[in-house]
């Protein structure tokens, strides 16, 4: 017996009588007896719930909690109280795609208003239910260029975060798209390239703040893209679109991104969320999950998955993409962050977060430890070309429990502020730059 | 209770605030106007008490797998256990940033790598990958997985998949977004593949066949052996879509049935929760010879330690990181609470519940296919169809009973498919409950059909104008007139 | 219901000959299958599509269809109205036509099925 498998052996007596077979084995009759297994698996014995959450707690023990001055994709933001314990309850918890709309009212609705503040954030005209994370976002952004164009070639910025890049080249290589890098000049999307390499290109990609935290200025980028008939994607870190101009004033086609910023636990990477948001003229072309408003038999407001004839149960070999499942948790864990933050709270982590970095750039700088390499703006994140050891000062930031920034090569490091760094934890990483020889 | 119909945009009121933030009083930053955002997002300003009560309220607007019974086919919604949650939250795995250094995140790396192992195990194949996230993910991975292989045996000819026609429709979605054509082969009356219709279409062109066993009718392929020879002697691959591993467990590997890859959906047989539709884990296994192959990085280990390599022949990397950690350790959690000593008794328990379901009703709808089935069924609408009602209107009806409906018109080869699912973790009580609400509801259709016509008449709402949503959608809030 | 006069394509389109133009919509039953339409995707005035290529799509709640020129021609016209109103082709599948086409080869419409023949091929 155990405790998730409730057949009595009256229960199994009771049951074989019913179907008429004298044994469960029976059942399994159409298996060809070659392929039956007769032993049981080479598999760790089972645990109690006691064993087993002290062995949990062993494991969780060898992983090292760390104060993070590190970013590159995942940040280290608070996560208010009221989030897991309101992504807990059973209902959001444990219920299941909302395909019978009468019983999953709850999950469609947040939907709606997580698409609504998307769209908010992004100033785009339609969001979707999430994507599995901001860089297979960029990549499906990447699949609805393909489909709108019909060209063969995505431009995409040498800025973006390589890691984003790599995603995008693995999905691109086997739907035969050729990628191609645009050139940084002076850590700076290159707009002379993407005019010159636009004509036969589906569409360009770039990325705000950029890899090294730069905040990019994309004006007249959209045109030169739009010129050709291309499809302007743009990569935007949730948080900054607090304050930083958005994709949408920026003229962009597709605005896609990184939902983790939002409170969701750093988690070792994952589960995370990606955004996709789009014009209303390219929504059909949208992968995903989509929800809606209408009204049932008696007038009253409901909610709906709308759209759905783009998607693959219905699509099948003719759909634009295979997402079946999203990030529906996360994109609710999402939607009561930036519920609970709210308008003037989410502009003021971004707020804090900039200054912070701000603050910790300027004391790293006063160390004359460092070259700089340009002033351009930035937002939480910011690389500095280190004169010291890298590796030894990557060491004395963990013997002093600090997470230190992410060594790009060449000496490059790169820092990351959020609101949780406090300015004790700041003068204690610039000490041990002071220390590095 | 009273129907909740406000949006979080509906409470806001200027000025109120839900967050607690200390300011450091730092220098401001000045950003020039060019860079900045014009105008402020119009996000709510509620107080955290609001946000509690009305996410509170609009939860209690959906069905859970614990507020009641899912027999959805395909679907395998089993109950997801509190210790899961507890222990996948603990911070020494919540509050890990992905890219520390490998010796800071032994025990996550341990996790991984374990739970690889005993999938390995389970399903009979080498080594597994845990970075999809999500089923549909895990086939895509498996797809660019043959691709990559015909591709480095110069065998480029190989761009076709065949699929059959009872096939879940990411089978040839994924087999599309890969670049492939799909070649779609029509089934037994069973559902099950036919070999003469196979034959017919092998060819050098081939790269694979992807199949679920048992099928989507919750049939076992029994000439699974003998589709296994004929793709491997045309020189494609065999690809498992594990969404009904499931029956199989304690009884049957897909690595012996001669698949070389396979997905697994952790939010399916390994009791993850379904989340709404997410987040889930579709880990892609292979044999020993696509090893190399897998999505990067891969998670190796050597005298017990535990660290990321690249391999040369890796399709790329699929997502941003290392795939969905709080999801693959929930479920790493379930496979140590049924161990060696249970994880066996779940095909059988899964089998049972499904045959008692299904003859127990069998006199009452039409069963498309004899005999005993594995862990799901169809049955092809109402025996007595003279009232005309359809399976969408048992669906709804069902709903009045407190019994979230099952799969319906899934799979596509039976135009009145409805496929129910119970799972081994329903105790006969619940199941004698549900049958005796199908029997009630079949009763009905005869009866009173035009109340079933019109049902559902206890939920909160009723049926949907879907072709009012489509024609004219509302999907914001600044869309709301 | 099969209106005469019209040709067929065995994929549910139908096609009206007008001298050296031709009309082409879809019949009632692919509109019947179909179930409330709720969009269309037109093609493009002045492209080129050969016989039996892609030439829009049309979708409705539960299904999504491709719509295949059924003899090779170039769109001279698109029916903007089923743009706005789309349900059109479940009201009228055979007075709401989607596109007008030039004609350009005339022997195609010999492989085209008559009334009679589609009907039959229904049957089956």
């Amino acid at each position: 017996m155990h405790k998730y498998l409730p057949h009595t052996p009256k229960d199994i007596e009771l049951m074989l009588k019913v179907i008429g077979a004298r044994s469960i084995d029976d059942l399994f009759s159409s298996i060809p007896k070659s392929l039956r297994l007769n032993k049981s698996y080479n598999i760790p014995n089972a645990l109690s719930d006691d064993n087993l959450t002290t062995h949990m707690k062993c494991l969780a023990s060898l992983n090292k909690e760390l104060v993070i001055f590190r970013g590159a994709g995942s940040y280290d933001h608070y996560t208010p109280s009221v989030v897991n314990s309101l992504i807990s309850r059973q209902e959001f918890l444990t219920s299941y795609t909302p395909y019978q709309p009468e019983v999953a009212q709850g999950t469609l609705q947040y939907i709606f208003e997580y698409q609504s503040m998307i769209c908010e954030l992004t100033n785009m005209e339609v969001s979707n239910a999430s994507m599995y994370d901001g860089a297979t976002s960029t990549a499906e952004a990447m699949f609805m260029a393909k489909a709108q164009t019909r060209k063969d070639i995505i431009l995409i910025s040498q800025t973006v975060n390589p890691r984003i890049i790599e995603v995008v080249k693995t999905y691109a290589r086997y739907r035969n798209i050729k990628v191609m890098i645009v050139p940084q000049k002076n850590g700076l999307t290159d707009l002379n390239f993407v005019k010159d390499n636009m004509t036969d290109s589906m569409g360009l990609i770039v990325q705000n703040p950029n890899y090294m935290g730069t905040i990019e200025d994309y004006e007249g980028f959209a045109d030169v893209v739009h010129a050709h008939d291309g499809i302007f994607i743009m990569n935007a870190e949730g948080q900054s679109l607090a304050l930083l101009k958005t994709p949408g004033e920026y003229q962009a086609d597709i605005a896609c991104g990184e939902l983790q910023p939002f409170g969701i636990p750093l988690s070792f990477g994952g589960a995370y969320g990606g955004y996709l948001a789009t014009k209303m003229k390219y929504v059909r072309k949208m992968p995903g999950r989509i929800c809606g408003i209408t009204t049932d038999v008696d007038g009253k407001r409901a909610f709906v998955l709308t759209l759905q004839a783009r998607e693959q149960h219905i699509r099948r070999a003719k759909a634009n993409s295979n997402i079946c499942s999203n990030q529906s948790l996360i994109a609710l864990a999402v939607t009561i962050y930036l519920s609970t933050m709210g308008k003037q709270g989410l502009i003021d982590v971004a707020t804090e977060s900039m200054q912070g970095a701000h603050y910790l750039h300027q004391k790293l700088i006063e160390t004359n430890k460092f070259e700089i390499e340009n002033n351009h703006p930035f937002f939480k994140e910011f690389a500095l070309k280190a004169k010291f050891d890298v590796e030894a000062f990557e060491k004395s930031c963990l013997d002093a429990g600090i997470l230190g920034p992410l060594h790009l090569g060449n000496q490059n490091l790169l820092f990351a502020v959020t609101e949780r760094r406090t300015i004790k934890e700041m003068d204690l990483l610039v000490q041990k730059v002071v220390e590095q020889q | 209770m009273k129907y909740y119909n406000k949006l979080i945009f509906d409470i806001s009121e200027e000025n109120r605030i839900g967050y607690s933030l200390e300011k450091k009083n730092l220098p401001k930053v000045h950003l020039p106007e060019s860079l900045r955002r014009s105008q402020k997002a119009e996000l709510p300003e509620v107080s955290e008490f609001d946000v509690v009560r009305h996410y509170t309220n609009v939860s209690q607007k959906n069905f859970g797998v614990e507020t009641g019974f899912y027999p959805l086919g395909s679907c395998t919604m089993k109950y997801n256990p509190k210790i899961n949650d507890e222990l996948a939250t603990l911070s020494g795995f919540s509050n890990i940033h992905p890219l520390q250094p490998v010796e800071t995140v032994q025990g996550l790396l341990k996790i991984y790598h374990e739970t690889q192992k005993i999938l390995a195990e389970i399903s009979g194949l080498k080594a597994y990958s845990l970075n999809p996230f999500a089923g549909a993910h895990g086939e895509l991975s498996g797809l660019m997985i043959i691709k990559a292989y015909h591709q480095k045996n110069n065998d480029s000819k190989r761009n076709k998949i065949i699929v059959p026609d009872s096939a879940h429709g990411t089978n040839p979605a994924s087999a599309t977004v890969c670049g492939f054509e799909v070649v779609e082969i029509k089934s037994n009356p069973d559902g099950t593949v036919n070999l003469e219709a196979l034959k017919a279409v092998l060819s050098d062109e081939i790269a694979g066949l992807m199949l679920t066993n048992p099928n989507t009718a919750g049939v076992f392929e029994k000439d699974i052996c003998e589709v296994s020879r004929l793709v491997h002697e045309a020189g494609g691959l065999l690809y498992y879509d594990g969404a009904n591993l499931n029956a199989l467990l304690g009884k049957a590997k897909p690595g012996d049935m001669g698949f070389d890859i396979t997905h697994i959906n952790l939010h399916k047989t390994f009791s993850t929760p379904h989340g709404g539709g997410g987040p889930g884990s579709g880990p892609v296994g292979v044999i020993e010879k696509l090893v190399d192959f897998l999505p990067n990085p891969i998670v190796k280990e050597k005298d017990g330690f535990y660290y990321f390599e690249d391999s040369n022949d890796s399709i790329g990397a699929l997502g941003l990181f290392y795939g969905n950690a709080s999801v693959y350790i929930r479920a790493y959690v379930y496979l140590m609470t049924l161990g060696k000593e249970h994880m066996s008794d779940i095909g059988p328990l899964a089998v049972l519940n499904a045959n008692y379901i299904k003859d127990s009703l069998k006199d009452l709808f039409v069963l498309p296919i004899d005999g005993h089935c594995m862990h799901e069924f169809v049955f092809d609408g109402l025996k007595d169809s003279s009232t005309g009602i359809k399976t969408l209107d048992l669906a709804k009806r069902l709903l009045d009973y407190g019994f979230h409906a099952p799969t319906i018109y899934f799979p596509l080869i039976f135009s009145q498919s409805m496929m129910i699912e119970p799972t081994e973790v329903e105790s006969k009580e619940t199941l004698d409950e549900f049958i005796e609400v199908m029997r009630k509801v079949a009763k009905e259709a005869i009866e009173d059909p035009e109340m079933v016509k019109t049902a559902p008449h206890n939920t909160i709402v009723r049926r949907l104008d879907e072709v009012k949503a489509a024609r004219s959608p509302i999907l914001k809030f600044k869309d709301i007139k | 219901m099969i209106l005469e006069g019209l040709l067929y394509a065995e994929s549910h389109e139908w096609v009206k000959v007008s001298g050296h133009e031709a009309y082409v919509g879809i019949s009632d039953y692919a509109q019947h299958s179909l179930g409330d339409v709720v969009y269309i995707e037109l093609p493009k005035v002045g492209s080129t599509i050969k016989k039996g290529e892609m030439f829009g799509a049309v979708e409705s709640v539960k299904a999504a269809s491709d719509l295949y020129l059924p003899i090779s021609g170039k769109i001279l016209e698109v029916n903007k109205k089923l743009e706005d109103s789309p349900e059109g082709l479940n009201d009228d599948p055979y007075g709401n036509w989607i596109v007008k086409v030039e004609i350009l080869d005339t022997k195609e419409l010999e492989s085209l099925l008559k009334s009679d023949q589609y009907t039959a091929s229904l049957q089956e």
